[in-house]
C-alpha cells in the first residue's frame, strides 16, 4: 500500500535526513519507526503524508506517485490520511467539539450528520462529555486523543502518528495507544514515529529504525 | 459533493465572516466607516450632478427662443411663417410679436420718452418661441433650422448658457467616474488591508487547516465574504450619508428655490443607483479580499 523507492531528503544547507530509503508497508500494518531525535522519523511521515516532497525518489501510496502531486491537489490526498502530531496542532479559540467537526466541514460535510460524526469521534477517544470545553482546559492526554479524534472522524484509512505519546505519563501513553491499537484493529494502516523503545518492545508490532538517514 | 453541501458551506462561510465581523465592532465600524466615507465622496458629487441636471432641465422647461425678423419683413410673410413654423417638431408654443405690439411694450416698460423722438417704428416683427425639447443640443438644432429662414435676421436663445451648463456637467460626471475610479481602488486596498491583517491573525488556524487537507479555496471563502460583507455596509453607509446630506442641505435649497419661485428640492438616489452602489461596494470589497488573500497565502507556502 505504502512504498518509498530510493527515497532521499536533503534540506537547503546540504544537511541529508533520509538517503536512498526504499520502504514497504502492506494494508492494515501498524509500523513503529524509531531512532534517536534528529534520525529523520518525522521527515518520513511528512513526506509521506505529502507535507514535504522528497528531494528524489518516489512515494506511492497505493497506484498514486505522492511525490509527483501538483500543489492544487496535494489537500485532496491529505484527505485520505489521518495526522497525528507531537504538539497537538489544535484550535485553541474553538470548542473540542468545534476541533473535531474542522475536517468534515473540509470534506463539505455539515450540519446533524457532522455533529453525529464528531460526537462519535469523540466518544471513540473518551471525550464525549467534553465537546464545549476549550482545548486548552484539557490535559496533555486528553489533547493527545482530540488530536486522535479529528485524525479519525474524516474516516481515513491511513493514521500517521508523530510521537503521539511524547511528554505523557505511561497510563496516558498507554490510553493512547490502545485508542491507536483498535483503530489498526479495525483495519486502519497506522504509521508511529516514537522514540519510546518500551513501548514498541511492549505492542510487539513491526519495527523500523532510522539511523543517520537510513532505514534497518 | 452534493449540491447541497456546498450550499450549506457557502452560508457556513457567511456566517463565519459575520461573526468575524462582530469579533472585532470597533475596527470593523472605523473600517466601514472609512470606505463609506470614500464612496459616499463620488456619490455626493454624482448627487450634485444629477440635481443640478434636474434643476437646469427645469429652468430650461421656461426657455423662450425670440426670433427676430428682418425689419423690411411684411406683417403678412411674419403671419405666414409664423403659421408655418407652429406646425414643425420641437415647437410647443409660438407667439407672433408684431412690431406695433413690440413698441407698445417697450412704452409700457418706461422707454416713451426716447421713442417718441424717433420719426418711425425701429423694431422688428419677432417671434417668441418655447421649444418642447430643453437640452443644449435640441435647442442648438432649432436654432441652427430657424437661422435657415430667409426672414430671420436674429435670434436670442438660451443655447450658449445651456451649452456651458451642459459642458459643465459632463465635466462633473467626468470627475464623478475619475473619483469612482481612485477611490474604488482605495476601498480595494483598504479592504486588502484588513484581510491580510485577518489572515496573519489566524495563520495557524490555516497552517492546521492546510495540514489536515483544506484546499485554498476553503479557506479563502471566508476571507472574501468578509471582504464583500464589509463592502456592502461601506455602500450602506455611503447611501446613509449621503442621504442625510440630502435631508440636510434641502432646508436650504428649499428657502433658495423659493425665493425663485420654484418649489425645486434636491433628490436622493434612486433605486438603481442606490443598488449599483451596494452591489458596487461588495464587489470591490470581494476583488481586494481576493486580491489579498492569493497574496498573502503564497506567503504560506
Amino acid at each position: 500500500m505504502i512504498e518509498l523507492i530510493n527515497v532521499t531528503k536533503h534540506y537547503p544547507g546540504g544537511h541529508v535526513t533520509l538517503a536512498n530509503v526504499d520502504l514497504h508497508i502492506q494494508h492494515g500494518e501498524m509500523v513503529f519507526i524509531t531512532g534517536r531525535s534528529g534520525a529523520g522519523k518525522s521527515t518520513l511521515l511528512k513526506l509521506i503524508g505529502s507535507i514535504e516532497k522528497p528531494t528524489s525518489g518516489h512515494i506511492k501510496i497505493g497506484n498514486e506517485d505522492i511525490s509527483r502531486l501538483r500543489r492544487t491537489t496535494v489537500p485532496y490526498f491529505r484527505l485520505n490520511i489521518g495526522m497525528i502530531f507531537q504538539d497537538h496542532k489544535l484550535l485553541y479559540d474553538r470548542s473540542v467539539l468545534d476541533n473535531v467537526l474542522l475536517p468534515l466541514h473540509i470534506r463539505e460535510v455539515h450540519g446533524a450528520e457532522a455533529t453525529r460524526r464528531a460526537r462519535a469521534a469523540l466518544e471513540k477517544v473518551g471525550l464525549a462529555n467534553r465537546e464545549r470545553s476549550r482545548p486548552i482546559t484539557l490535559s496533555g492526554g486528553e489533547q493527545q486523543r482530540l488530536c486522535i479524534a479529528r485524525a479519525i472522524v474524516g474516516r481515513p484509512r491511513l493514521i500517521l502518528a508523530d510521537e503521539p505519546t511524547a511528554n505523557l505519563d505511561d497510563d496516558y501513553a498507554h490510553e493512547i495507544m490502545g485508542i491507536l491499537q483498535a483503530l489498526n484493529e479495525g483495519g486502519d494502516t497506522i504509521l508511529i514515529a516514537t522514540h519510546d523503545q518500551d513501548l514498541i518492545v511492549r505492542y510487539g508490532k513491526r519495527r523500523l529504525v532510522l539511523a543517520d538517514g537510513t532505514l534497518s | 459533493m452534493s449540491l447541497g453541501a456546498h450550499a450549506q458551506h457557502h452560508l457556513d462561510s457567511l456566517i463565519t465572516a459575520w461573526q468575524r465581523l462582530r469579533a472585532q465592532p470597533l475596527a470593523s465600524a472605523f473600517s466601514i466607516l472609512v470606505i463609506g466615507i470614500a464612496l459616499s465622496l463620488p456619490t455626493g458629487l454624482y448627487l450634485l450632478i444629477s440635481n443640478l441636471d434636474r434643476a437646469s432641465n427645469g429652468l430650461a422647461e421656461h426657455t423662450e427662443i425670440t426670433v427676430f425678423l428682418k425689419p423690411k419683413t411684411e406683417t403678412a410673410t411674419a403671419l405666414s411663417l409664423a403659421e408655418s413654423l407652429r406646425n414643425e417638431p420641437g415647437i410647443r408654443k409660438l407667439r407672433f410679436v408684431s412690431r406695433e405690439e413690440a413698441l407698445l411694450e417697450l412704452q409700457r416698460s418706461g422707454l416713451d420718452d426716447i421713442l417718441t423722438s424717433l420719426s418711425s417704428n425701429p423694431l422688428p416683427h419677432a417671434l417668441v418661441i418655447e421649444p418642447t425639447q430643453t437640452s443644449a443640443e435640441q435647442i442648438r438644432r432649432l436654432d441652427q433650422r430657424l437661422r435657415q429662414r430667409p426672414e430671420v435676421d436674429a435670434i436670442a436663445s438660451a443655447e450658449a448658457w445651456a451649452r456651458r451648463l451642459t459642458a459643465l456637467l459632463d465635466f462633473g460626471i467626468g470627475l464623478t467616474w475619475m473619483l469612482s475610479t481612485v477611490l474604488a481602488l482605495a476601498l480595494a486596498a483598504i479592504t486588502g488591508n484588513t484581510i491580510r491583517l485577518q489572515i496573519y491573525a489566524r495563520r495557524d488556524e490555516i497552517e492546521i487547516s492546510r495540514l489536515i487537507g483544506a484546499t485554498d479555496r476553503f479557506i479563502r471563502r471566508p476571507f472574501l465574504y468578509f471582504g464583500a460583507l464589509q463592502g456592502l455596509l461601506g455602500g450602506l453607509t455611503a447611501l446613509l450619508l449621503s442621504g442625510l446630506a440630502i435631508l440636510w442641505l434641502n432646508q436650504s435649497v428649499a428657502e433658495l428655490a423659493t425665493t425663485y419661485g420654484s418649489s425645486f428640492r434636491l433628490a436622493l438616489l434612486d433605486v438603481p443607483i442606490s443598488l449599483l452602489l451596494l452591489v458596487g461596494g461588495a464587489l470591490l470589497g470581494l476583488a481586494g479580499a481576493g486580491l489579498s488573500v492569493t497574496y498573502t497565502l503564497r506567503d504560506f507556502d
